[in-house]
């Protein structure tokens, strides 16, 4: 339990996926315009690593590390098809990511239409896919630890590009040098909210 | 250069005017991740480019067989496919750099600027501005992590490439490298000034 309690802190707010390592930072960047939208595309891609995380686990653990194959037979320990990951994981994603277009297409055609090419392109999320390879660097004891850290990473990027929205919305107000305006302030603001995420750095549990 | 005026234009376009980090915000993770030091930041560059460039060809060869449905996940499988590739090969060349690029190799697949030009110009065009097309936004994009990666080893650790570039008097007379030009906020804020410069020369990209 508390393996499982420090994963999703540490997930969340010391790993954070943007703030730490970048990660999704095209979405972020393009759809952090107001805050329903991306607490839209946030909840999208948390539920994405939620449902993709536990399954690129299993398939790491029994069909692509080194050995993992023993349970087919002693003749395939030795077989090592990790190079196959990258394949295999990214299948995974983009059949997901099919699949939660289509809900959202059925149940939510408002905001269908405001997430607009995003939502195809979660599939090429980093975040999405870096939680997958983050999961096979870290090695996990179990697939609970797996599912809890997507959850936690997810919930991490929801934190963030909401975040950011709401700043954004207050920023058309301000006055802005010509030349920062859009993108450039946006870059500053991460930065920013990047130095106050690593505070929690230090954190333990 | 036996290149056509067209041709030119494809190739240095994005250097500078259709950058694909500064001007369509593509790439930017990696852009961000891997530019603490110059040497990653150009071998970055340099898979990138042979990446997007070769699977441009690919995609532009197949792009009147792809049923337009799945052509996502066939961008995917074609790209996850060089990126395979690229990753094998660095792990025999170039190990120490393959270990501190750690999961960015493989993120190069979800890399932005490789989907992006290829929707955007390898589904309609022919083998040969594709190529093109893939070369100049890759060196693009390697141009720009090669500035970060430049100032950011430079003013953090005060090395380029590992050897020590500022002179030990400096350090007599009390200069100190900024630690958190190593950290990753600083790379944003970098890239935030790299943009306000290219923008207040080009004053037709600013935003309303």
């Amino acid at each position: 339990m508390e393996e499982l309690l420090s994963t999703f802190v540490r997930a969340v707010f010391v790993d954070n996926m943007i703030f730490a390592y970048y990660l999704g930072m095209c979405s972020f960047l393009a759809v952090s315009k107001n805050v329903k939208t991306a607490l839209g595309l946030g909840i999208a891609v948390t539920f994405i690593l939620v449902c993709t995380l536990p399954i690129n686990y299993m398939l790491e653990n029994y069909v692509l590390k080194e050995g993992a194959l023993s349970w087919l037979g002693a003749g395939y320990a030795e077989v090592n098809l990790s190079f196959l990951s990258f394949l295999i994981f990214i299948a995974v994603i983009a059949s997901f990511t099919q699949l939660v277009e289509m809900v959202v297409e059925r149940f939510a055609p408002a905001l269908y239409a405001s997430l607009g090419i995003f939502l195809p392109l979660i599939a090429v999320n980093c975040a999405i896919l870096g939680g997958s390879l983050f999961m096979q660097q870290k090695a996990f004891a179990h697939v609970g630890v797996a599912t809890v850290y997507g959850l936690g990473s997810g919930l991490g990027w929801l934190l963030a590009i909401v975040g950011m929205a709401a700043i954004r919305e207050k920023l058309t107000y301000s006055n802005i040098p010509k030349p920062l305006k859009g993108l450039g302030i946006t870059f500053i603001i991460t930065g920013l909210m990047g130095i106050g995420f690593m505070c929690f750095s230090g954190l333990k549990i | 250069m036996g290149l056509s005026n067209k041709s030119k234009e494809i190739l240095t376009g994005p250097f500078s005017k259709n950058n694909p980090v500064i001007i369509q915000m593509l790439g930017i993770c990696s852009a961000l991740a891997v530019t603490s030091k110059l040497e990653p930041s150009i071998v970055m560059g340099i898979s990138v480019t042979v990446v997007v460039a070769f699977a441009n060809v690919i995609i532009s060869l197949l792009r009147n067989t792809i049923p337009n449905r799945i052509r996502i996940i066939v961008q995917l499988v074609v790209a996850a496919a060089l990126v395979t590739i690229v990753s094998e090969v660095l792990k025999a060349f170039a190990f120490d750099v393959n270990k501190q690029l750690s999961v960015f190799v493989g993120l190069i697949v979800t890399n932005c600027i490789l989907m992006g030009r290829l929707e955007a110009f390898a589904l309609g065009n022919g083998p040969w501005e594709s190529f093109l097309d893939g070369l100049g936004n890759g060196l693009g994009y390697g141009l720009i992590l090669v500035v970060i990666g430049f100032f950011r080893e430079l003013f953090g650790s005060g090395t380029l490439l590992g050897y020590p570039v500022i002179p030990e008097v400096f350090y007599q007379w009390g200069y100190v490298n900024n630690g958190l030009m190593i950290l990753p906020p600083m790379a944003l804020i970098v890239v935030a000034v790299i943009i306000w410069v290219h923008r207040s020369r080009n004053k037709d990209l600013q935003e309303n």
